[in-house]
């Protein structure tokens, strides 16, 4: 038997790439075309990682129906650690990734045991965690600026991958995509079920392929690929992977959606939020890494305020904040829109009060539109 | 003259048309029911009453009393004497009964609360319908049937001349229906109309003037209740004839699958919601479970299945293997499955497709390394549908715009998929149209067949004894007596129930 195939388009995800759409064709002629400059291009991609590498796992954790307000601190304190164990006591880059990104597994394993087994609101639990990460942060460097991180370090956030390998993994990534669409065909073939057009599957991709292949383009006049862009995409792609096509990703959704029929259908409720806390962890520590290596040292304001950038991203991108719903790639596309309308507005030099007023209408523009929307198809 | 005429009227969707051009009129103090099967348009039709669908949303006229209405909000219709109780009660749990029957009204003097006024007056409209409690009560400390007959009182106090009842008795035992029985019966009375919407024929049967029977969207037609029966009314909702309601197979064996020994389960230190109860299942056998509300069936039913944090005592055996109450994993391991009674709550991811719905409970059987197989998904959710026969645009449509009864052949469909041993069914026709019911009969039969131990919770008694190869009864979290198929009628069932007399359990 077949199933019939929708043609039905992700609605939400289209009004985000016209909003974007939009917002660029705005900027650039505002700011004479220099706006969608190679240069100003690599500038925007690597502004946003940070949010972007946050906002992939604040997702999840939304998903799941919590909240964490404690990314920002708890990226500070990870890229404190950085600093401080490579600048203090000598660390070579590797080891000091690697500790970084534990520390940011433990903390994220505190957070979690509280919120699963302990019953706390993740609100309350991650508003303490705000405090006590900056808190402990302050100790830790007694306020000092921790600088400067070594050469390997710095790759991380400021390097570029050279032109030739930059088009090289374009073409890898292009062809793997072509290589998922066919065997995806083949297995739906084999078990008769209905197939779009081949012309419409391979289409997309031949239009994908372009578009990827034209952004690396832009990016290569100037100076390359990004390499602190480079791991955003790599960690989005794996949690897109993460969320669509493994049961655990099944299970998160399962739980924000209806936490009393996902505990009923066998789902380990605890297990899976304190998961998710330490994958939130996990990714701070990351941003951390990459945020100290810009920078170049390890500050006690990095990253304040960053938790509220990173929700309003996913929030942006269509994520439900009573759980259940959402995507990655919308969340990074919301991270997009954010990082965008700061570019643009600091390009044409507008005080930066003008900034947060504009974003913050923003950010309520999106959610009512997703409202209204909603509304609309409920009749 | 009819208090009350609809004319005509026709409620479009995008795609679908809910309403063609339906008719109905009910004359003053009547009881007036209104049946149909799921998705036949009745609750369409009410909220075009009501004014959740304002005026000019639909084509065709209200009329009440003769004169046309043009309601924009509920509180329009409201105004015009029209109040409707919704099958969900709408009521603030963490408030008393006196602030809940005012909301929206509340006595006021000089602007400010007045608190004695409220309490008085709701005491009266208490009393009229029949509830000896105090206003003062907060309404999560009541039972489902005082809830409902809360949500009667708080529309009568708002002087309305026509209350439309959306499923009443759904979640009523069946005592509380006789109960609420009683007050219609008052209602009439006292001349107040009542649009009486529901699946239960035998209460429509008893209680109402006429019937109006909708069928997709179009009226079928309107019928003295003394000149039909639950057959012709039964015709009229399916366009066919329904022979036999309940079609029981004996497909019991002697082979037990599931053995409790004085098994009681504790929430809370020496708080047990179940007490030392005892008994035997057995494969192809349909064990009917029937009580009153707050009997404890529900609880056993979760408790077994690990639904609760907490301890049990006594002993269950498995295949004659011992069983402990650990989590829904567990208890999905060793073969039982849970169907519970509130599917919104306990069955479905709302927001979740068909698909993901189905293989909830199941996806270790479709993926490797935790990796989903999404075709192998799609296979095992098409051939389930194709089973259950749900009725979906497609697998990957969202559960939440499904009918209640093909919501409820998801949720079967997810458990027959965790290929269960030992099913159990918490009314598991509730609030479902007839065709889905008779669906769901003949699928219990199927699986007695396949020797699949089912405990069927009921408070249909129809549903229980047709459907049951035995029936226990439970109240105040024990078992009161076990009646073979031989022994068990309403009376008997009910004598138990109520804790008329204790049987002594026979093995």
């Amino acid at each position: 038997m077949k199933n019939r195939i929708s043609f039905k388009m992700d609605v939400r995800a289209y009004t985000l790439i016209i909003a974007l759409l939009l917002i660029f064709v705005v900027f650039t002629i505002l700011t004479n075309g220099d706006f969608i400059s190679s240069r100003n291009i690599a500038n925007l991609s690597r502004q946003m990682t940070v949010i972007g590498i946050l906002a992939v796992g604040m997702t999840l954790i939304i998903v799941a129906g919590h909240i964490d307000l404690s990314v920002g601190s708890l990226l500070g304190l990870t890229g404190g650690i950085a600093a401080i164990l490579q600048v203090w006591y000598g660390w070579s880059t590797l080891p000091v990734i690697i500790v970084t990104v534990l520390a940011g597994v433990v903390l994220g394993l505190w957070q979690g045991w509280w919120v699963a087994y302990k019953g706390v609101p993740a609100f309350i639990v991650t508003l303490g965690g705000m405090m006590i990460f900056r808190g402990i942060l302050l100790g830790i460097s007694g306020g000092q600026t921790v600088a400067p991180m070594s050469e390997s370090f710095r790759v991380i956030g400021q390097s570029y991958i050279p032109y030739l390998i930059g088009y090289i993994l374009t073409a890898v990534f292009i062809v793997f995509a072509f290589l998922m669409v066919g065997r995806k065909r083949k297995r739906r073939q084999k078990l008769d079920l209905a197939l779009k057009p081949a012309s419409l599957d391979y289409g997309t991709m031949v239009v994908v392929a372009v578009l990827i292949t034209l952004f690396v383009y832009m990016l290569n006049r100037y100076q390359g690929i990004p390499v602190p862009l480079l791991i955003l995409l790599v960690i989005a792609g794996i949690f897109v992977f993460i969320s669509k096509n493994t049961t655990f990703g099944r299970h998160i959704y399962a739980i924000g959606g209806n936490q009393e029929a996902a505990k009923l259908s066998g789902i380990n409720i605890k297990r899976n939020v304190l998961s998710v806390f330490v994958i939130m962890g996990a990714l701070s520590a990351i941003a951390g890494i990459v945020l100290t290596s810009r920078l170049n040292a390890g500050t006690v304001g990095a990253g304040q305020m960053y938790e509220l950038d990173a929700i309003a991203a996913v929030v942006i991108g269509g994520t439900s904040l009573m759980g259940g719903v959402g995507t990655i790639v919308g969340s990074i596309l919301g991270a997009l829109i954010m990082a965008s309308i700061d570019n643009g507005m600091s390009m044409m030099n507008v005080a930066p009060f003008w900034q947060y007023i504009v974003k913050g209408l923003i950010l309520i523009l999106a959610v009512w539109l997703d409202i209204s929307s909603k509304k609309k198809n409920a009749l | 003259m009819s208090i009350l005429e609809m004319r005509g009227i026709t409620k479009e969707f995008p795609g679908v048309k809910a309403l063609d051009n339906v008719n109905f009129k009910v004359s003053k103090g009547e009881i007036h029911a209104l049946c149909g099967e799921n998705g036949a348009g009745k609750s369409t039709l009410m909220k075009v009453l009501s004014g959740v669908y304002p005026h000019g949303t639909y084509d065709g006229k209200i009329l009440i009393n003769g004169k046309e209405q043009s309601f924009q909000t509920i509180r329009d219709s409201e105004n015009a004497g029209v109040t409707i109780i919704y099958q969900e009660l709408a009521l603030v749990k963490d408030m008393t009964i006196a602030e809940n029957i005012f909301l929206g009204n509340e006595p006021k003097s000089k602007g400010l609360l007045d608190w004695d006024t409220m309490f008085k007056e709701a005491n009266v409209w208490l009393k009229k319908v029949g509830l000896s409690i105090d206003s003062s009560e907060k309404v999560s400390n009541l039972g489902i049937g005082q809830q409902q007959l809360i949500e009667i009182a708080k529309a009568l106090s708002k002087k309305c001349d026509i209350i439309i009842m959306d499923e009443p008795t759904a979640a009523l035992a069946e005592g509380e229906v006789d109960i609420l029985m009683g007050i219609l019966n008052q209602l009439r009375r006292e001349g107040i109309t009542v649009i009486y919407i529901s699946h239960k024929l035998k209460e429509v049967m008893k209680i109402s003037d006429q019937v109006t029977v909708l069928r997709d969207g179009q009226t079928i037609g309107t019928r003295q209740t003394k000149e039909t029966d639950e057959n012709g009314i039964i015709s009229m909702m399916v366009g066919r004839e329904l022979k036999d309601l309940f079609p029981y197979q004996d497909n019991r064996t002697n082979d037990v699958i599931l053995e409790l020994r004085n098994y009681s389960f504790f929430k809370q230190k020496r708080i047990p919601i179940t007490k030392n109860i005892s008994l035997k299942l057995h494969k192809g056998e349909v064990l009917g479970i029937g009580g009153l509300m707050g009997a404890g069936r529900t609880e056993l039913a979760t408790s077994l299945f690990g639904g609760y944090e907490g301890k049990g005592d006594g002993s269950v055996l498995i295949d004659g293997k011992s069983y402990e109450v650990k989590g829904p994993k567990e208890a999905i391991d060793r073969g039982l499955a849970y169907v519970s009674e509130d599917r919104k709550r306990y069955g479905l991811v709302l927001g979740m497709d068909v698909a993901q719905n189905t293989t909830l409970a199941s996806l270790g059987k479709i993926s490797s390394l935790s990796f989903i197989n999404q075709e192998q998904e799609t296979v095992e959710t098409e051939k389930f549908n194709a089973k259950m026969r749900v009725k979906t645009p497609s697998i990957e449509t969202k559960v939440m715009t499904l009918s209640g009864g093909n919501q409820q052949k998801v949720v079967l469909s997810k458990w027959l998929m965790s290929g269960p041993k030992i099913l159990i069914l918490d009314e598991p026709t509730r609030g479902i149209d007839v065709g889905a019911k008779q669906e769901i009969y003949k699928l219990i039969n199927e699986l007695t067949e396949q020797g699949v131990g089912i405990i069927m919770i009921s408070s249909e008694l129809p549903e229980l004894l047709g459907m049951s190869d035995r029936v226990l009864v439970m109240a105040d979290k024990k078992v009161m007596g076990e009646l073979s198929k031989e022994e068990a009628n309403q009376e008997a069932i009910l004598k138990l129930a109520t804790g008329g007399e204790e049987h002594e359990k026979p093995h």
